[in-house]
């Protein structure tokens, strides 16, 4: 399996900086500004950027965390079952605008999942997407607002995402995983 | 991570890793049943018929909720009105109930083993709401859920059910559902309401409350079933409540905090004290909330796997 490194920690560290200043540049500040993160990784990635943002505006800005596991469309398909964890978004997200952060910006399959979750929570005056890499081929009309870096990929590909929090490193590779060559075939025909 | 079986039929030999996962799975579905909005999508597009052959108010709610807080299709019925009274047989009425394309059948029944024969005549996902005095698992489960979520664990806990343990199916299933995550288990009750030979269950067996209560970490106090009284197990209501009711006096020997369950419906000042039932020991609410997230659990488990 081939392994290209996106970014090193360094690499990691200076995008979520510059992330960081582009969402208080995009929102003239954190008023009513609050994150939330889709578990797993994208929660660890929404700390980390509240962190940079309060150190930039010298306020706290909210953060939660979103499962989207029960909003999922791919759930009875599944023989392994995902495993259920808990959406701790302990702010009232109505009126909030909301910025919304996944590690990887694929099918947008998930994004959909985790708007329909925030609805069913509250009405936030609107929600804003973030993403650490967007790798393309969307299936939905979905787009970011906030990307650290666009990769071309082909379905071939896997985009990994490595973070201190889980993994015990910093670090985004993109591996040529072997997949049933038939089924990318009829995909990208599918586009 | 998902069941080792298609159904829930009880909790005797169910594995500890799957007793877990049901109560891991609960505590995301308390957190959705505290949102304003508390229904959530995965059973959508799937039917559950809740077939009740004997009366129940709380459990049929439950499930009723729960099967409704998923997005699931909900059709109930209870025996009163339906063809059940013209005398058609549990599996004629579970053919044709198949026949609509239900996909979760939950039944109650008076007949010990029904849901276990249901699972065997049709292809949908049965799930027990209690059988005779066999089995009730959801209530355990939920039991479960309460005290490990107010003390922690499970493992090492002391729990002592008290009352009338042989027409128990919550007693049943707590004992299986108890003894499997670790936790200490007896029984207390006149000698006619606990049957003979329990311990070999691996619980111990009292007849004196009063020798439990410095002991224990947990009373589950069972309902003293009106109904049977007339057979003559035990003398008088008065009786029973003298010697086996829990009350703030016979509390009064407790070394530490107790908690009080009891699985519903109350017979005030029979097993149990008004007072006591009121109390900040009593987590008799608190089991009928989480009774929602661990049906809604179960049913999460049991409808989303192939």
């Amino acid at each position: 399996m081939k392994k290209t490194k996106l970014f090193d920690a360094a690499g990691l560290r200076r995008t979520v900086n510059r992330l960081a200043h582009e969402v208080v540049e995009k929102n003239k500040g954190v008023e009513d500004l609050a994150i939330v993160g889709i578990r797993t990784r994208g929660d660890y990635l929404a700390r980390r950027l509240a962190q940079k943002i309060e150190e930039i505006e010298h306020k706290p800005v909210p953060v939660g965390s979103l499962d989207i596991t029960l909003y999922r469309d791919d759930l009875h398909g599944k023989l392994e079952q995902p495993q259920l964890k808990s959406t701790e978004i302990l702010f009232d997200v109505t009126g909030k605008i909301l910025v919304l952060v996944d590690d990887v910006l694929f099918t947008g399959r998930t994004v959909r999942a985790a708007l329909n979750a925030l609805m069913d929570i509250g009405r936030p005056s609107s929600i804003q997407l973030l993403v650490l890499v967007d790798r393309g081929h969307r299936e939905l009309p979905i787009k970011a607002d906030f990307a650290g870096k666009n990769v071309p990929t082909s379905l071939r590909q896997q985009v990994q995402v490595l973070l201190e929090e889980a993994d015990k490193e910093d670090g985004v590779y993109l591996l040529d995983a072997k997949v049933d060559a038939e089924e990318i075939e009829q995909k990208e025909k599918k586009q | 991570m998902k069941l080792h079986s298609r159904h829930l039929l009880g909790l005797d030999g169910m594995p500890k890793e799957d007793i877990q996962l049901i109560l891991d799975t609960a505590i995301s579905f308390k957190e959705v049943l505290e949102r304003p909005i508390k229904k959530v999508p995965p059973l959508q597009g799937k039917t559950i018929a809740n077939m009740f052959f004997e009366s129940s108010t709380r459990t049929r709610l439950s499930f009723e909720l729960a099967e409704r807080r998923l997005s699931a299709d909900v059709v109930s019925f209870t025996t009163v009105g339906s063809s059940v009274t013209k005398g058609e047989t549990l599996k004629d009425t579970a053919r044709n109930i198949e026949a609509m394309k239900i996909d979760m059948v939950v039944i109650r029944h008076s007949a010990p083993g029904a849901a276990h024969f249901l699972s065997r005549v049709v292809d949908a996902n049965v799930l027990n709401a209690g059988d005779g005095s066999h089995e009730h698992p959801t209530q355990a489960l939920l039991d479960m859920f309460t005290l490990r979520d107010r003390h922690g664990t499970l493992e090492g806990l002391k729990v002592c059910i008290v009352g009338d343990v042989t027409h128990s199916r919550v007693a049943r299933s707590n004992i299986f559902g108890l003894k499997t995550m670790g936790a200490h288990v007896s029984v207390c009750g006149p000698a006619t309401l606990i049957p003979r030979e329990i311990e070999k269950l691996g619980v111990d067996v009292y007849h004196n409350l009063e020798d439990v209560i410095p002991n224990v970490d947990v009373l589950n106090v069972l309902r003293i079933q009106l109904e049977r009284q007339e057979r003559g197990l035990f003398p008088s209501l008065r009786e029973y409540h003298r010697f086996f009711g829990v009350t703030q006096e016979k509390m009064a020997r407790a070394t530490r905090p107790i908690t009080i369950m009891h699985p519903g419906p109350i017979n005030r000042d029979v097993e149990i004290s008004a007072d006591l039932a009121d109390s900040e020991h009593s987590v008799i609410l608190q089991q009928v909330t989480n009774g929602v997230a661990v049906r809604m659990a179960v049913l999460y488990l049991l409808g989303t796997t192939n």
